[in-house]
């Protein structure tokens, strides 16, 4: 008796209904959502949800509880597949069906497992400079060097207050801080108010503080960890590290934000202290630490070789971005040179590259900057799945549709 | 004799309206100035070429939503106010703003606004809407305090009057980058000067050299140079058009600011700019023959390189003349008002005008269509005003083919009917500037513009259809006793096969929408808001075919349901761009929103008129 409530059930048209009604809600608040939580944060908290608890509608909080997006999908992908199993026929009047809805659940499972297994980095490089490995825009690594033996702590582990004991390390993290996003200012040596955060490195020059995280999808946040290391009870010191002294974008920029104000020179030497690198050493061993992007290697490798950015005449609207890249691939003996630009990937070792930002054209070359080209790398193993999902719906559609439309033509005619 | 006419009423009507159509496109004859001519040469704005025509035409769109000048506002239609055309009205701000600054070009209404620029009233040399540049500069100051203070806040963010005042800001913007297109703005006699400059260039240059060389130099000399030279940076810094065509491979299209700005380097002046400068003397001096010869002389000198740009601007000028969605939104109107007499009277003749009506604007709207993509180059829905044009195309050529088959003055009335309202759409969104824009990187590819971009609009095209439809249903059956039981049956299979076919183009053209995204993003799916849009029209019309086919909803619910499927198309044509979010935003329009929001409260209250016991309505109780 309850087999068959719960097969009727799951097979029923009303469930289908339903969850195709709660659907029509979630992607409508979710959408309304990004005004206030930007697109990452809707996402997460709308689409990549089971439960949804809450939301935003235009700046004001409404109380309520939705299915969100995993939820609905893992449901009308149950719902479709015990409707196919029990009421399938093999039918030419049902064939446009079947194919249909065997191309939606191709579709919904296809996204899911893009969900779980797809990975987005980025590549970025200066022309003549080469990368054998992408960059991820989100996560971030502190890792110590010693010679060629690396050692990495992803940035996930860094909660304030930890100690963090590695065998590859011969002493302890001890975690101060960590900012998911932070701000930096120059200490003039004028204006020193109060001391430094911690009493090395980096910090003696620079005051790192807090931020509020950014949510929309063009700002970037940067990473600050306090730290401190100690072998045993000793400790040997404070230092912070960060994404600001790790990329080269970022110190053009703070270079550049102090260029009008202290002049080129003392700029510049700004930009130097931020950069330098920073050791420790322990035992007779010198350890350089930094806070990067999670890195990805590839068993290829990649440069830039020309990153060209045209606009139409008289105007700043972009006509077309262009990275001529080269692959270098010595295991396959490849050295080829290839075009990436919008609407033109490079598909090559499981990864696509796409043409995602860039820093070159004529303005950016009068002021004497080296052109910069940022590509976005994804592996996507189920990338296929859209295809033939979106093949197999538009064609059962199409012959429902035929068969439809021949019989609405036809009726009229036998009156 | 009866038969006779009821035969040849339709055609002959619409033969009337295509001769109606046909004197409309005869360009002006020229009087004495030849501006239509001047009207046809080629030029480079917004990043493409257009002819000068364009140019008037777009900018008096955008400062007084127009596209002719009636230099008599406060004259009534019927004391014959003096209107000129928009390339008569261009080249006196470019060549003669003393005279062309004193027309009433810039619209405002909001009364907040016109009390800050202390403007008139509505009176006898003033309409209270529209005004010139003189008299909006006089009160300058305060209009500038304004606005610094509000362009210091978010479009979204901003009151009427701010809005207001963003807008007179931009206008008086567009107006002063014309102005200074091919001279100094408030150069008398242009010609003459540009003759001095020239004169002055190897003394001025031979002091400059001293001057910095530390040595004697002429300073009287050096200082009227100056003075021409920082008037020259002063129109490149404008950033006009740039009228100067290119000579080989020493230069592109050029702004005469950048030109003169050149010229000392090889000691003369273009020759292209002497003739603006000929024109623009003969214009101020009221000669007419003069400038008719300079204005051959110029375009005796465009060569061979230039005879595509040249016969570009003449197709352009020869479209924007014909007003194809202007004069087909007239016929459509007209064809409507029949089909709807139809339905009281039920006269075969009036449907048969209506439906060879419909046939003549579809033939004009079809031909601006086409004749716009040849232009381009680009597939038929480039933007949101070109999605307009396209979806009043979809859904008219579905009306037709319900017309043919049911042959009942439905179809005909949704033709016309969304013929019409998107054509009355598309003209405002044309305010808003070029419509033929450039296309950025990302879109530059024809490819996806003509199937992903195509397959959604015909989704949304017939989505309006099966709304339209529903529309009509509770309107007639409703408010009327027309909807009998075999009407009212067809018109639910009709949105049915609508349905149908609206859920295999928005589903394809959603789909083909994330191909396209993963192509050039990589990811397939991200849920942009415009992407979320299309995803909302598609359930909703699955919603929808679920429903019926699990008998949850009959003939009614139907109807109802189709009418839900106007709110989500026109909220995922118009709504989330308003949202200011994601990859499809295309900026807020005040005026927009408010339509939006009228709409859809419209459209609710559709829902629930449809909603209502059968009791209440007139059709239904008629029945029995």
């Amino acid at each position: 008796m309850l087999i068959k409530k719960t097969v009727a059930l799951l097979t029923s048209l009303k469930l289908t209904v339903t969850l195709l009604a709660f659907s029509i809600v979630l992607v409508f608040i979710g959408t309304i959502a990004q005004a206030d939580e930007g697109l990452y944060g809707a996402q997460a908290h709308y689409f990549k949800q089971w439960i949804v608890v809450g939301a935003n509608f235009f700046g004001h909080k409404v109380p309520l509880l939705l299915p969100g997006g995993y939820l609905l999908g893992v449901l009308l992908v149950v719902n479709l597949i015990c409707a196919h199993i029990y009421r399938f026929e093999f039918t030419t009047k049902k064939l446009g069906i079947q194919l249909a809805h065997a191309g939606v659940i191709l579709l919904l499972v296809g996204q899911l497992a893009t969900d779980l297994l797809s990975r987005e980095m980025l590549m970025q490089f200066t022309e003549g400079e080469t990368r054998n490995y992408s960059e991820s825009a989100t996560d971030y690594e502190l890792i110590f060097i010693n010679g060629t033996e690396v050692t990495a702590i992803p940035a996930k582990l860094l909660k304030p207050g930890d100690e963090l004991n590695l065998s590859s390390l011969p002493f302890t993290v001890r975690v101060k801080n960590y900012w998911k996003n932070s701000d930096l200012s120059f200490r003039a040596p004028m204006m020193r108010s109060a001391p430094p955060v911690v009493s090395n490195g980096v910090a003696l020059d620079f005051d790192f503080t807090n931020a509020p995280e950014v949510k929309s999808s063009e700002q970037k946040n940067v990473p600050s960890a306090v730290i401190e290391l100690a072998v045993g009870k000793t400790p040997l010191g404070g230092w912070v590290a960060s994404d600001w002294s790790g990329d080269a974008a970022l110190i053009a920029n703070v270079q550049q934000g102090y260029l009008q104000q202290v002049g080129a020179e003392m700029a510049h030497n700004i930009a130097t202290r931020l950069a330098a690198p920073q050791t420790v050493e322990v035992a007779g061993k010198k350890f350089t630490f930094l806070l990067r992007p999670l890195r990805i290697y590839h068993s290829f490798s990649l440069a830039l070789v020309k990153a060209t950015h045209t606009v139409y005449p008289g105007t700043d609207i972009p006509k077309d971005f262009r990275s001529r890249v080269q692959v270098q691939n010595p295991q396959a003996g490849e050295n080829r040179e290839v075009e990436i630009s919008m609407n033109h990937p490079l598909r090559y070792g499981g990864y696509t590259f796409y043409q995602y930002q860039m820093g070159a054209g004529e303005m950016f070359e009068r002021a004497g900057q080296t052109p910069f080209s940022v590509l976005s790398v994804v592996r996507n193993p189920s990338w296929l799945t859209p295809y033939v999902g979106c093949a197999m719906v538009g064609l059962g559609l199409a012959i429902q549709f035929l068969f439809h439309l021949v019989k609405f033509v036809s009726k009229p005619k036998a009156k | 004799m009866k038969k006779f006419l009821q035969k040849w009423t339709p055609p002959l009507l619409m033969f009337l309206m295509a001769l109606w159509f046909f004197g409309k496109i005869q360009p002006p004859p020229e009087k004495d100035f030849a501006f239509t001519e001047f009207g046809r040469l080629p030029v480079v704005f917004n990043g493409r070429v257009k002819p000068l025509d364009s140019i008037a035409r777009n900018a008096l769109l955008q400062l007084r939503e127009k596209q002719t000048l009636n230099l008599e506002p406060w004259k009534a239609w019927n004391e014959k106010p003096k209107i000129i055309s928009a390339t008569e009205w261009l080249a006196n701000v470019m060549m003669n703003s003393a005279v062309a600054d004193g027309w009433p070009v810039f619209r405002a209404d909001n009364p907040d606004l016109i009390s800050l620029l202390k403007l008139p009233e509505k009176g006898a040399q003033s309409d209270g809407k529209h005004y010139s540049w003189n008299q909006i500069a006089t009160n300058n100051e305060a209009f500038e305090r304004e606005n610094v203070r509000v362009q210091k806040i978010a479009a979204t963010d901003r009151t009427a009057y701010e809005n207001a005042v963003a807008k007179m800001h931009e206008r008086l913007g567009l107006y002063a980058q014309l102005k200074n297109t091919v001279q100094p703005e408030g150069a008398t006699d242009w010609a003459a000067e540009l003759n001095a400059f020239e004169k002055l260039i190897p003394d001025a240059v031979a002091a400059a050299k001293a001057q910095q060389a530390g040595e004697k130099f002429d300073e009287q000399k050096f200082n009227q140079f100056a003075g021409y030279i920082s008037a020259f940076q002063y129109m490149s810094r404008m950033e006009p058009p740039l009228v100067l065509p290119p000579a080989g491979a020493t230069h592109d299209w050029r702004r005469v600011g950048d030109a003169l700005l050149e010229a000392p380097r090889g000691g003369t002046v273009d020759d292209f700019t002497r003739d603006y400068a000929k024109m623009s003397s003969a214009l101020v001096t009221d000669n007419s023959d003069d400038f008719n010869a300079a204005l051959h002389d110029l375009q005796s000198k465009l060569t061979t390189a230039q005879q595509p740009a040249i016969a570009k601007a003449r197709a352009e000028q020869f479209f924007n003349q014909m007003e194809p969605f202007y004069n087909a939104m007239v016929i459509y109107v007209l064809a409507g008002l029949l089909a709807i007499f139809s339905w009281f009277n039920l006269s075969e003749t009036l449907r048969r005008s209506s439906v060879w009506l419909i046939w003549l604007a579809l033939g004009i709207h079809t031909v601006g269509l086409v004749y716009r993509m040849v232009l381009e180059g680009r597939p038929p829905v480039t933007n949101l005003y070109s999605s307009a044009i396209f979806i009043g195309w979809g859904a008219c050529v579905l009306g037709l083919i319900l017309e043919k088959f049911h042959k009942n003055g439905i179809g005909a009335v949704v033709a016309s009917g969304i013929g019409f309202i998107t054509l009355i759409i598309a003209h405002h969104l044309a305010l808003e500037g070029d419509t033929m824009e450039m296309m950025r990187a990302v879109l530059d590819t024809n490819f996806w513009l003509a199937t992903h971009v195509v397959a959604v609009t015909v989704g949304y095209a017939s989505t309006f259809v099966a709304g339209f439809l529903a529309l009509i249903y509770i309107l007639r059956g409703f408010f009327t006793r027309t909807l009998d039981a075999a009407t009212g049956k067809s018109l639910a299979r009709m949105i049915y096969g609508i349905v149908c076919f609206a859920t295999l183009f928005s589903f394809v053209g959603t789909v083909l929408g994330g191909i396209w995204a993963d192509q050039s993003w990589g990811r397939f799916w991200g849920w942009d808001p415009k992407e979320n849009g299309a995803l909302i029209i598609v359930l909703w019309n699955a919603l929808i075919l679920h429903l019926r086919w699990g008998g949850i909803i009959r003939e009614r619910g139907l109807v109802v349901c189709a009418i839900g499927g106007n709110i989500v198309t026109a909220w995922s044509w118009f709504g989330v761009n308003m949202l200011g979010i994601g990859l499809h935003s295309y900026g807020f329009t005040d005026a927009a929103f408010k339509w939006l929001v009228f709409f859809v409260v419209s459209q609710l209250a559709f829902i629930a008129l449809g909603s209502l016991p059968g009791k209440f309505w007139k059709s239904f109780s008629a029945r029995t």
